[in-house]
């Protein structure tokens, strides 16, 4: 389910904020978030407020937003927030020689997940090298899918998977 | 009177009697008089059922050695109340320590441990058969060293069902990865020194390849967590493939590395591995030190610290132990 994210600017009177909510749960969205950007006041005193919203279709979106902007009000910017869920893991071994390209592939073509970052190093020729790379995807479950299919790639390649412990205290 | 047998003497067998001598005032405050009446190795024993002077067999054992009967012998033919089986380790087949444990039991002594081995081989036997026989079975020794984590579970958090534990379980382990990420050494580089400090053994494998913190999970899974668990379902990894680059590339997103043992209930599955861990978490300690997080229903999560190995450190288990069982209010 796509989350959306749009930033409307609304006059700083009663009424205003309701005119964007209606068509968002008319037309079948579901509210995640309201943000009012107070700091961020536009010269005619007009206040940004972020919507975040999940829809079950990306066309729905766009209906929505039409319907917001058929009521007057201005649409600064929407986007998909299409990764929610990121997590760090390392990998050592010989990561160059196993096919990197191959293993990153292999995450960013499931559609849910993909490789956002990575840092490498490499000391020297055929000494194993390190890789700390960032995987995004779309939800939690997603990216334990897409972390399932990284251990298996690395049993294959031989690749040791230094995995997060994963708890924030 | 309490009549004391200890089986084994190394260094551990030797720490414990160095404390029972050393602390008797204090420790007979708690429990009452003891003696102990019987030491043995693997070579022989020393007997004296008016009780032995420590000291004295510490030096025997030093100069000449023990002879005489044999552990399983003096079991049969001693008479003694509780038994510290302090002998080596074997994951794999528990022996000889719970031969020793189960004959002990079986002749109604109370048991006190500080050997993983048999609790990985036989926990559930082990407890039915203390159970049956209405006799004590402590074993706070076999994990953690000094870090008070067994009692702890069963005592202060009692009533909590326990979900989740992750642990730092093996100093050697975490004093190898500690000096690699400070003096960015090679493992090897840092093995040896380890060696050297006898912080590792001259086979080191039990520790590096995470076999140590494996048998200490699984005591962990099935003594506080009731999860029936053998040694054969922990995944284990070693330390050995870390490379001093990997603390670098971890330090730059605020991470180290440490081998983490974690017995998962919610998820049902054991798995001791190195683990990128942020470094103001409670589990990113130094040097020797083990530690664990508690993760239980009703407390939230507890973390422990403290000296996983020494001798005087696993005595201090042992001895917490006897007074457990012996404790007069």
């Amino acid at each position: 389910m796509p989350v959306i994210s749009i930033v409307v600017e609304l006059l700083d009177k009663p009424g205003q904020l309701l005119n964007t909510l209606e068509p968002i749960s008319k037309g079948g969205g579901n509210i995640i978030s309201i943000i009012h950007q107070r700091d961020k006041i536009t010269p005619l005193k007009r206040v940004p407020v972020e919507i975040s919203f999940s829809v079950e279709d990306q066309k729905d979106a766009m209906r929505i937003i039409e319907k917001i902007k058929e009521r007057g009000v201005i649409v600064k910017s929407y986007n998909e927030l299409r990764l929610l869920a990121t997590t760090s893991v390392m990998l050592i071994g010989h990561i160059v020689k196993t096919d990197l390209s191959d293993t990153i592939n292999r995450i960013d073509s499931t559609g849910f997940a993909e490789v956002v970052d990575m840092e490498m190093s490499m000391p020297e020729l055929n000494r194993p090298s390190t890789a700390m790379i960032t995987i995004s995807a779309t939800r939690q479950d997603k990216l334990d899918e897409a972390l399932d299919i990284l251990r298996e790639i690395c049993k294959t390649k031989n690749l040791l998977l230094v995995e997060p412990i994963n708890e924030e205290l | 009177m309490i009549n004391i047998a200890i089986f084994g003497f190394g260094a551990v067998g030797k720490g414990v009697a160095e404390v029972l001598h050393y602390k008797k005032e204090l420790i007979e405050g708690f429990i009452g008089k003891y003696k102990v009446v019987a030491i043995t190795d693997s070579k022989g024993s020393l007997i004296d059922e008016k009780g032995l002077n420590l000291m004295e067999a510490i030096k025997i054992k030093k100069n000449k050695g023990f002879s005489g009967m044999k552990t399983l012998e003096v079991i049969e033919k001693v008479d003694f109340d509780v038994a510290i089986e302090v002998t080596p380790t074997n994951v794999h087949s528990g022996e000889p320590g719970l031969k020793h444990i189960v004959k002990s039991m079986d002749k109604g002594a109370n048991v006190i441990t500080s050997n993983k081995g048999p609790l990985v081989k036989a926990f559930k036997k082990l407890e039915r058969l203390a159970e049956k026989k209405g006799v004590s079975f402590m074993y706070e020794a076999t994990v953690g060293g000094a870090m008070p984590i067994i009692k702890l579970a069963k005592n202060d958090l009692a009533g909590n069902e326990i979900r989740v534990i992750k642990g730092v379980l093996n100093g050697t382990c975490n004093y190898i990865l500690t000096r690699m990420e400070r003096e960015k050494m090679t493992y090897s580089q840092v093995l040896s020194e380890a060696q050297e400090l006898k912080i590792a053994e001259a086979d080191p494998s039990y520790d590096v390849e995470g076999i140590d913190s494996a048998a200490k999970l699984v005591i962990l899974a099935n003594s506080i967590m009731r999860m029936d668990a053998s040694f054969e379902d922990v995944e284990i990894t070693g330390i050995t493939k870390i490379t001093p680059e990997s603390f670098e590339v971890a330090g730059n997103k605020n991470y180290t590395i440490r081998l983490i043992a974690e017995a998962n209930k919610e998820k049902g599955f054991l798995k001791v591995s190195p683990r990128l861990v942020p470094h103001h978490h409670p589990l990113a300690i130094e040097g020797t030190m083990n530690a664990a997080l508690i993760r239980t229903d009703l407390a939230g999560d507890i973390v422990v610290m403290g000296k996983g190995a020494g001798k005087y450190e696993t005595a201090s288990a042992i001895v917490s132990d006897l007074i457990e069982i012996y404790r007069r209010d």
